[in-house]
């Protein structure tokens, strides 16, 4: 229960950011912290929570965001079907993904391994068919209306991620209460032992995947609908995934709190960064593996761990 | 409740398990014994679907099962235990259990009270928060006996629950399994414990080199001059016989 508060206390302040916050750059970067939390969770839910490591989330979040684009600008939708559609069908791949790698027994490296080449082969083909604006890229028409679910200004934006946000967390916060949670954790730590008390490995590890790839997907339309850009790079390239998994690695993997320590953490850092040692290219991802290495090296149980560390410090 | 029929199961060239046969009876301690490398554990993992057998039948509660997955297996309400213990580490000992209870409890606080119950009656009560990577062996072994039996089993299979303890830790363990079968849980055991054996159950099968060569009560299937060849040697069963 004062999880659950403290979870609810944290977004409520959250929620005011834009309101005390003056600089619209550090709104934005408040923004991009919150979105990169989001990221996190929605890996953390398999990666974490059903220890199911994967380097192509990026693929879920460019279903979803390629599904709002190309639902608007080839079809003539309304993006608020393509938020449902996107949704949807990230969690659907993210099933069929699933289903795959599970049916051949693929865990580990080589179940990384094959959620990037599943993802890169997404990347190539949004490439090179006509209807996802091939290697151009995809431009929503720019339409700021609520019906269009456009965003004015960066305040109705920050606070549109904020609710999918929010969900998501709320949505791991049951996870860990739930039977179903319990059973992911517990295909997690020991495949073979929670099969023999009657756990269906294959079940829990789809509806983990399902729930992962749907707030991946709703972060992709978010993004879509935010930036109003799509190319195949930013839609399903390497950095969004290794985004998704390094902000729970490093602030605790499988925790609640864990992806938005990690988020804001990163964030922090980046910026720091910038202001140093200016706005070189590939700056980001340089300090970004070093962060990565030294996590692995010295915390392995991210920044939570730390937190649980000192705490047993000061008892003893 | 269980009915097995020439079950096979062969490694490469060796035959794990070659043929084996056997009935267990509902509301029963019966037990599987038999020298290291038997295909004691073997026959479990092909009971409960861990692997599937290259021939025979297994027949649970009227239903034949052979080549059901495990998971499907428990649900109908047979059960294993592992002889080299396999904790969820890193949850603590309510965490364990609680993931057998919600075989049939879908609420969280369902499922968590009765994984205490279940501590208290195999003796974890007091180590309900202790994380299961923490246990002494003689811990985890309850462990996976509190995690199986908390599902409600009506066949438990329990794979040498006392290897690696203490005398007195078997003392403490012996009743705790008579007080399951008094629950009404059947229960089939692998176990090189003799005393065990001999106090717990009622009939016993002895497995040597994948085959049968002995069934009966412990007592008259120790004094079997083949069952004490398998064990120590076709030497000493000599020995033995003119001593
Ligand atoms: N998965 C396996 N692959 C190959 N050989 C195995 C496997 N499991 C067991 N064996 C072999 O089968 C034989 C029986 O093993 P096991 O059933 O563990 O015996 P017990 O439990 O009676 O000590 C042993 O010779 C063992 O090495
Ligand atoms: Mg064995």
């Amino acid at each position: 229960m004062t999880k659950l508060l403290a979870l609810l206390a944290i977004f409520a302040a959250l929620f005011c950011a834009p309101l005390v916050i003056g600089s619209e750059f550090w709104l934005n970067t408040v923004l991009l912290a919150l979105y990169a939390a989001l990221l996190g969770q929605a890996w953390n839910i398999l990666g974490g929570y059903g220890g199911q490591f994967s380097f192509g989330h990026a693929l879920f979040f460019g279903v979803g965001a390629y599904s709002v684009a190309v639902l608007q600008v080839e079809l003539g939708l309304s993006a608020w079907l393509g938020l449902v559609v996107g949704g949807a069908l990230a969690a659907v791949v993210a099933v069929i993904v699933g289903f795959l790698t599970a049916r051949y027994g693929l865990r580990g490296s080589y179940f990384a391994l094959v959620t990037l080449a599943f993802a890169e082969v997404f990347r190539i083909l949004s490439n090179s068919v006509s209807w996802t604006g091939a290697g151009e890229g995809i431009l929503i028409p720019l339409d700021q209306r609520l019906a269009a679910l456009q965003f004015p200004d960066t305040a109705s934006a920050y606070w549109a991620l904020w609710a999918i946000t929010l969900a998501c967390f709320l949505a791991v916060w049951r996870l860990e209460r739930s039977r179903f949670g319990a059973r992911l954790m517990a295909v997690r730590d020991n495949e073979d032992a929670a099969a023999a008390i009657g756990v269906d490995a294959m079940q829990v590890k789809l509806g983990a995947m399902a729930l992962s790839g749907l707030f991946m997907g709703l972060a992709g339309v978010f993004y879509a609908q935010k930036f109003l850009y799509l190319d195949p790079a930013i839609a399903f390239g390497p950095e969004k995934s290794v985004e998704a998994l390094l902000v729970p690695i490093v602030g605790g993997i499988g925790t609640l709190f864990g992806p938005l320590l990690g988020a804001f953490a990163l964030h922090g850092v980046a910026e720091i960064a910038r202001e140093t040692m200016g706005d070189a290219p590939g700056l980001n991802m340089i300090v970004y593996g070093t962060i990565l290495v030294c996590m692995v090296l010295f915390l392995p149980r991210g920044l939570a761990g730390l937190g649980k560390h000192v705490r047993r410090a000061f008892r003893a | 409740m269980l009915e097995v029929t020439g079950l096979s199961r062969a490694f490469g060239g060796l035959k794990a398990v070659d043929g084996v046969s056997l009935t267990v009876p509902e509301g029963r301690i019966v037990s599987l014994i038999g020298p290291n490398g038997a295909g004691k554990t073997t026959c479990f993992a092909l009971i409960t679907g861990f692997h599937r057998p290259d021939e025979g039948r297994v027949v649970f509660r009227g239903r034949d099962i052979t080549g059901w997955k495990p998971h499907r297996i428990a649900a109908l309400g047979m059960v294993r235990t592992f002889q080299i213990v396999q904790p969820f580490a890193g949850q603590t000992v309510r965490e364990n259990i609680a993931v057998g209870a919600h075989m049939h409890l879908r609420e969280r606080d369902a499922a968590l009270a009765k994984a205490e119950e279940v501590a208290d009656a195999v003796g974890l009560g007091d180590r309900l928060g202790v994380d299961a990577a923490d246990l002494t062996v003689a811990g985890r072994k309850r462990l996976e006996v509190a995690r199986a039996l908390a599902t409600d089993p009506k066949l438990l299979l329990l794979d040498e629950v006392m290897a690696g303890l203490n005398p007195s830790e078997i003392r403490d363990v012996i009743p705790v399994i008579r007080a399951i079968r008094d629950r009404g849980v059947t229960i089939l055991l692998i176990e090189h414990v003799m005393q065990a054996v001999m106090e717990l159950s009622e009939h016993t099968w002895v497995l040597n080199q994948g085959r049968l060569i002995a069934e009966g009560p412990p007592r008259d299937v120790a004094r079997d001059g083949q069952v004490i060849a398998a064990y120590l040697g076709p030497g000493m069963a000599e020995r033995l016989a003119h001593a």
